[in-house]
């Protein structure tokens, strides 16, 4: 903390000169940076494309309008898949998380040093690979349709539930724990009095917010033939036929809405 | 009734919470541990139901040495050791009623204790022992929804139904106003009376302890420098005890504080 003597007492500032200098300093080197960025980015477009798009853009709204309403009678039934997808795959999900956030949490884990690696492993290893690519993965081994979304909406949910989860469960107040323990409570005792009462109105956010993010992702999983309104989308687009994807894209917005709604509904009643 | 025999904690970083603590505790009676912060008080508590591992000694309770115990002896032996906690330590989330049958846990098996399915007799016992801390109209309402006082009274069940022969309580008022940390404080005393339970009451407020226990402890860097009646804290004892400060006020104030018991009293 620079303060300066001068004739008139002692100065203050946040920073000294030094300091101030190499702040400009990095500044100027971030801005040069940007700059070579956006030259290179530049050199490598064909800005004739992108002056056009506009005008591409405007030509598929064009035939993309109006939806064909007649096509909502084939979606019935994929729309349908789609929220089981979604729904059982988060149910799964859960399952899968509790006990992975029990072993991951630094304060339930039983082992420290062997069991918590392996927890945080399946939650990093089931987070990082996308709902497509499990579900790609998934139809090869268990062949096409919605079973194989299911199982690729519940796994690559595992990480997250389980990592948000493990979080609430090492915020927990402490004394509490300690409180039903010296009760001479068993441990399966203790989780259930000192640490579940404790993490249910997370666990019950947590598990509307995945439903949510999972309705937004069951909704592509059709496009690698793992079920649901994907299927159709793909169709759609393969055939060039316009006004049946923009009714999709409706039905998808609409579906995806109402899961807004809901989610938010059950959070307000849980908080 | 409990012994306690060069009880010592050392903790990881190398802090020697409790330097061999010697103590006999009679049965029935009520005993009061004062001392600064971080002379070891809690330590010592929570050390004698092993929430806390002391690394020497021996606790002994009626003859069994807790130190030694394996998981499900040493469950089996805190139930004979009711705890009272400074922020209450409630279930906040759990019904009153909830929160007092959780001190039956170490009697019940997992599937009663998930259902809630406690013996009649346990329900009974939470009912009596709600109406004899005037909260008998609270079992239903969410822990959360009680005023400090009401909590640390739902705590003194929870302990209490544990039909236990030892009460350890660790800075019960700290957290409450006045007025109500003395009414907690008659409460444990009358309650242990009516039951003939030892007690260990931490406490920082050194007037208060005067007013209700028979017996002091003074605990200054984890060791044992007061034992005795509570009259025979003098300044010099205090001072040893908690360093220096003028002690005159505090003396005094007891003084003053007894008259007036004992003029509200009549």
């Amino acid at each position: 903390m620079p303060v300066a003597e001068t004739a008139s007492g002692p100065v203050w500032r946040l920073r000294n000169r030094n300091q101030t200098l190499a702040r400009w300093f990095v500044w100027l080197l971030g801005i040069a940076i940007f700059l070579w960025c956006w030259q290179r980015i530049s050199d490598a477009t064909t800005w004739f494309f992108v002056w056009d798009a506009p005008r591409i853009a405007g030509d598929i709204l064009d035939r993309a309008t109006p939806p064909r309403w007649s096509y909502i009678d084939k979606l019935w039934v994929p729309i349908w898949d789609t929220l089981n997808i979604a729904t059982l795959g988060t149910i799964g999900a859960l399952v899968l998380a509790v006990p992975t956030a029990f072993l991951a949490a630094r304060n339930t884990t039983p082992s420290a040093l062997f069991v918590r690696p392996i927890a945080l492993l399946i939650i990093v290893s089931t987070r990082s690979i996308n709902s497509l690519i499990w579900a790609l993965l998934l139809i090869a081994i268990i062949g096409p349709g919605v079973f194989a979304g299911i199982v690729a909406i519940a796994i690559r949910s595992i990480g997250f539930c389980a990592k948000l989860l493990y979080e609430a469960i090492e915020e927990i107040d402490q004394t509490q724990v300690e409180a039903i323990t010296a009760t001479g409570a068993s441990r399966w005792q203790v989780m259930l009095y000192g640490i579940m009462p404790q993490i249910m109105p997370a666990f019950a956010g947590i598990a509307v917010f995945r439903w949510d993010i999972n309705i937004r992702e069951s909704t592509v999983l059709g496009l690698v033939g793992a079920g649901g309104i994907g299927l159709q989308l793909q169709a759609s687009l393969n055939t060039l036929a316009w006004p049946q994807v923009s009714l999709i894209l409706l039905v998808i917005l609409v579906a995806v809405v109402i899961s807004e709604w809901v989610s938010a509904k059950v959070r307000g009643a849980i908080i | 009734m409990l012994q306690l025999d060069a009880l010592t904690k050392t903790y990881k970083t190398g802090d020697k919470a409790l330097k061999e603590v010697t103590l006999d505790v009679p049965p029935a009676q009520v005993i009061a541990l004062i001392g600064p912060s971080g002379a070891g008080k809690s330590t010592l508590i929570r050390c004698i139901n092993r929430l806390v591992e002391p690394t020497g000694g021996k606790v002994m309770l009626e003859g069994t040495d807790l130190t030694s115990l394996n998981a499900s002896a040493l469950r089996r032996e805190r139930r004979r050791m009711g705890m009272i906690f400074q922020e209450y330590a409630l279930v906040e989330r759990l019904t009153v009623m909830e929160n007092v049958l959780s001190g039956r846990l170490g009697y019940v098996g997992f599937w009663r204790a998930l259902t809630r399915r406690y013996p009649q007799k346990d329900v009974d016992e939470a009912f009596r022992l709600l109406d004899r801390v005037g909260l008998l109209h609270m079992a239903d309402k969410r822990a959360d929804q009680l005023s400090g006082g009401q909590r640390q009274r739902v705590g003194i069940c929870r302990a209490l139904i544990q039909d236990p022969a030892l009460l350890l309580v660790d800075e019960p008022t700290a957290s409450l106003d006045p007025k109500t940390s003395r009414q907690i404080m008659r409460l444990i005393c009358e309650l242990c009376a009516e039951r003939g339970l030892a007690a260990i009451i931490n406490i920082h407020d050194v007037a208060l302890a005067q007013m209700f226990v028979a017996r002091v402890i003074g605990l200054r860097f984890g060791e044992v420098v007061y034992d005795s009646a509570p009259d025979g804290l003098t300044p010099d004892k205090l001072t040893e005890i908690y360093g220096e400060e003028d002690w005159e006020a505090t003396i005094e104030k007891v003084d003053d504080e007894e008259d007036q018991t004992i003029e509200a009293a009549q």
